[in-house]
């Protein structure tokens, strides 16, 4: 899982029915020290997230796994959201 | 999951036949602003997609949880198509 912070959303009518329904976010990876680092991308979200909140997200296959037994054809999905986090240097 | 503008087509004769009959387009990944980053990708359409739209790539695994597309070898399927991207942060 990596953190990231939502940057902003995604309207998509024309999709999968699988989709129907999921909440689209922007995600940008931060590291701990709160630099965008890497490539923007789009997950579905179990949480509740909103914008401007850091979270943290799970990639691959077991994205779909929150919303199971519905096949969610997603990537990558938000698993939590991220209160505060400490790292010592 | 990527945002990818959709730059082309691919025809093949020969391929697996869990392919057959099913549409390939050449696509372009890009940021939330629209600049291409990264390498073309091919991927499975499944929302009828077309040239010069953006759209939501599902890849990996994920991809074969797209309908129609259980069991067959794809690890990039496009399942969206995107109205609107919005940054706000």
């Amino acid at each position: 899982m990596q953190i990231a912070r939502v940057i902003g959303d995604v309207v998509a009518t024309v999709k999968q029915p699988g989709l129907d329904g999921q909440k689209l976010l922007v995600l940008q990876p931060v590291t701990p020290d709160r630099q965008a680092v890497g490539r923007t991308l789009v997950a579905a979200d179990a949480t509740g997230a909103g914008v401007g909140e850091h979270v943290f997200f799970v990639r691959g296959r077991e994205a779909s796994f929150p919303f199971l037994p519905a096949e969610v054809p997603v990537d990558a999905c938000i698993v939590g959201i991220v209160d505060h986090w400490n790292v010592e240097a | 999951m990527l945002l990818a503008k959709i730059v082309g087509t691919v025809v093949a004769t020969r391929k697996d036949e869990r392919l057959v009959s099913t549409k390939l387009l050449i696509a372009r990944p890009i940021d939330p602003t629209g600049k291409p980053e990264g390498n073309y990708l091919v991927a499975v359409d499944t929302v009828d997609a077309g040239y010069g739209e953006t759209v939501l790539i599902v890849s990996g695994s994920s991809a074969r949880m797209a309908a129609g597309l259980k069991d067959c070898p794809v690890d990039a399927a496009i399942v969206g198509i995107v109205d609107a991207i919005e940054i706000k942060d």
